[in-house]
């Protein structure tokens, strides 16, 4: 019996060494990546397929906000359809607080290359902090009332808030007669990354700039998720995932858990944002759009529900496909005679993967161990009618009396 | 008027808010009536008909619903596409145009929309089959996740098909006055949709009201198993419900187009609207998703036609959802509804 546990144990923390391997690993290629890019386009018949750095910036922003939701959906349980929310708040917040923007006022803050420019420009690093902070509050906010619903009814609720933010900033540039969010126009340019007067976008090797933040970032955000997972936090997170109402009876307060995982999930996708916003130097209000919140929550499920390993797969494998993969595959089709262009199908295309993948392989492509299991043994998720109807409950009284 | 107050004051805080809200709109919409009043009627008439139609959208959201606790995604895409295959049928397959005469255009109408809304009660009866009788077992976001994926693919299937164009049909009912009373008119095009609406819901509810078919209906979305063991064959009496709902989208499809223009993404958003009025009227509620409709419908049109302190069109969404979410937290049940336990 010792012999057995301590073969286990060895099991055990060999596979962990490999994981720590495995990934180390990983980061050390992320890192030196734009050094070896450019060997890897020249390599034959795959080299045209090999995404460039400008698109591997964007491809982790995306896996970062998928990370993100993935505390929402994959680790609550909670169906978030509206993230592209806090996606717009935190590029909107970059908006406000790095550009000209709010040309009445002059203000600098640790922003030296912008002192003498009109409207409020604060250290882009400080921004993407801000940013996270005012997304977590909205992600409160919105989470107040509505997280008390269940299931679908959440669904529905943040979709309409999903809806309801892009429409606003839409609208928002005549709001009592202040303009806000700069309409359809959207806000631009808003202010690089800078150390003092380094600035990233004029730089020469600026999408490798970029490109090494964006990593950075990732990688506090997998780091913060892991821990989180392995927290008090994240096991009533999970508790709730099961069986909200086992939860419940175990002490798990169940509005304050669910608000921390909406505010969690939301800073990411603050940050996110933010980055993006000076990545691209704008926040315009046509990127924001349920299709965003679909094609987020579509990687989650592609790479599997609160598998974090499995999460950043499915981002970096969709996200290649958005920026640049279903375009080559395109532009290979059109060579080789088919008329055929997938990226006006993209949506289409990753319908069929969410349906795909909900059918044949519901845990996704790297599955959570727990995951696996409760599909496996399925879940008592069936709502507790008889607690809940008023009625129910004095008949059964009266019945004992 | 004692228990009234009684009431009025046993209720909570959350409650009052809601109450205060909807007298907020009712000032405002008399403010409104007394300005103008014929304008105002006139409005609500357009709201009234349009309203309707979302009432046979928000009816198939309704009783799939009611009897497998799935918000549908993909059923305003179904509409949509409805939408589509009857302006192929109208105006390649039958060649109607507005110069036919009347006994013509009215039965290639009636036409249309029989051979619409068998195929789509099929499409309809084939997506539950395909992509959502497999995850019956399964927790319940699979199914839900799942229909977002089968509305991103019926919309493709219209975009692959009809490409990004709109599509309409000709002015088959010229809008001319059905009557003129002092300013406030109704026309012809607008009645039709009407009466394609009215016999409908008669209908329905004559099915689920009277036959044998509408009463396994009702005892499956009460209790499967239990209707299971009383012989229902429950598997027929689901597919049968989504065929019902995909006729009704087909239905609405052809109402639709005679009045808008549409294209394969008309439905996304319509379908948003037409689900919020089934959520406010009670999901699974009959009655409570067309009363839902009318009032959306309503309020959209307020929103957009009235001259004093309308948000007008750009805000129709953030009103709509606005709605939607306050719906869902004052009164998770609905107008007519009964407690559900997705509310609080």
């Amino acid at each position: 019996m010792t012999r057995l546990g301590q073969l286990a144990e060895e099991v055990r923390s060999g596979g962990r060494g490999r994981t720590y391997a495995i990934a180390a690993g990983l980061i050390l290629l992320a890192v030196i990546y734009p050094e070896i890019v450019e060997a890897l386009e020249d390599v034959p018949l795959i080299g045209d397929f090999v995404p460039g750095v400008d698109s591997m910036v964007v491809m982790i922003v995306f896996t970062m906000m998928a990370v993100g939701l993935n505390v929402v959906v994959g680790y609550a349980g909670l169906l978030d359809l509206g993230y592209v929310a806090f996606y717009a708040a935190g590029a909107y917040t970059a908006g406000w607080l790095a550009s000209q923007q709010f040309e009445q006022v002059s203000f600098s803050f640790f922003s030296p290359t912008h002192n003498d420019e009109p409207g409020i420009h604060f250290s882009m690093w400080l921004v993407l902090i801000i940013a996270g902070v005012f997304t977590t509050i909205v992600g409160i906010l919105i989470g107040l009332p509505t997280l008390r619903l269940r299931g679908d009814y959440l669904a529905i609720v943040t979709l309409g808030f999903g809806e309801i933010v892009p429409q606003f900033v839409r609208n928002g540039d005549s709001l009592g007669g202040f303009d806000l969010t700069n309409g359809t126009f959207g806000i631009s340019p808003i202010d690089s990354l800078a150390f003092g007067s380094f600035v990233f976008r004029t730089q020469s090797n600026r999408a490798e700039l970029f490109y090494w933040t964006a990593v950075a970032l990732l990688l506090f955000t997998v780091f913060c998720c892991i821990r989180l997972r392995d927290s008090r936090l994240g096991r009533a997170w999970v508790a709730i995932r099961e069986d909200e109402t086992a939860a419940a009876a175990m002490g798990v307060p169940l509005m304050r858990t669910k608000t921390w995982s909406y505010a969690i999930g939301a800073f990411f996708g603050g940050v996110a944002g933010a980055f993006y916003a000076s990545f691209k130097s704008g926040a315009f209000p046509a990127d924001f759009y349920f299709n965003i919140s679909v094609f987020l929550l579509c990687m989650v499920i592609l790479g599997g529900m609160g598998s974090i390993a499995g999460v950043i797969l499915g981002g970096m494998l969709l996200g290649y496909l958005n920026v640049e993969g279903l375009s080559t595959i395109g532009t290979k089709l059109q060579d080789g005679g088919l008329d055929f262009d997938p990226t006006k199908y993209q949506f289409g295309i990753y319908g069929i993967i969410v349906v795909v993948v909900m059918l044949f392989r519901p845990t996704g492509l790297i599955p959570e161990r727990r995951h696996q299991i409760e599909l496996a043994e399925g879940v008592h998720d069936t709502p507790f009618y008889d607690v809940q109807t008023e009625g129910a409950m004095t008949d059964r009284d009266r019945s004992n009396d | 008027m004692a228990s009234a107050l009684e009431r009025l004051r046993r209720s909570s805080a959350v409650d009052l808010t809601g109450l205060g809200l909807v007298a907020l709109v009712l000032f405002w919409l008399a403010v409104n009536f007394v300005k103008a009043p014929a304008e105002f009627i006139n409005v609500g008439l357009i709201g009234l008909t349009n309203g309707a139609i979302y009432g046979i959208v928000a009816l198939g959201y309704t009783i799939v619903y009611g009897i497998l606790q799935l918000i549908n995604f993909a059923h305003g895409d179904v509409f949509a596409l409805s939408g589509l295959v009857a302006s192929t049928v109208i105006v390649s397959v039958l060649g109607l145009d507005a110069d036919a005469s009347v006994p013509v255009i009215v039965g290639g109408m009636l036409l249309t929309l029989v051979v619409i809304m068998t195929m789509f009660s099929f499409v309809n009866a084939t997506i539950e089959r395909v992509a959502y009788k497999p995850l019956r077992h399964a927790p319940r976001l699979a199914p839900l996740i799942t229909a977002i994926g089968v509305s991103f693919i019926v919309q493709n299937v219209g975009l692959a098909i009809y490409g990004v164009n709109f599509r309409s049909v000709p002015a088959f009912i010229p809008p001319t006055n059905v009557f003129e009373i002092g300013g406030v008119s109704y026309t012809w095009d607008k009645l039709a949709a009407l009466m394609v609406v009215v016999p409908l819901l008669g209908l329905l509810t004559w099915f689920v009201r009277q036959t044998r078919q509408g009463k396994a209906m009702r005892a499956v979305s009460q209790d499967r198993e239990a209707s299971a063991m009383m012989g229902i064959d429950v598997n027929r009496t689901i597919s049968i419900t989504f065929a019902i709902a995909g006729s009704l989208a087909g239905a609405a499809g052809i109402v639709f187009l005679l009045q808008f223009n549409m294209r394969y993404d008309t439905g996304f958003e319509l379908g948003l609207i037409a689900f919020t009025a089934a959520v406010l009227g009670g999901i699974g509620n009959l009655p409570g998703a067309v009363l839902g409709a009318i009032l959306i419908g309503l309020i959209q049109a307020f929103n957009e036609g009235l001259t004093w302190f309308a948000p007008g069109s750009d805000w129709t969404r953030t009103i709509v959802f606005g709605i939607l979410i306050l719906i869902l937290v004052f009164r998770p049940e609905g107008l007519l509804g009964e407690r559900t336990p997705e509310g609080a």
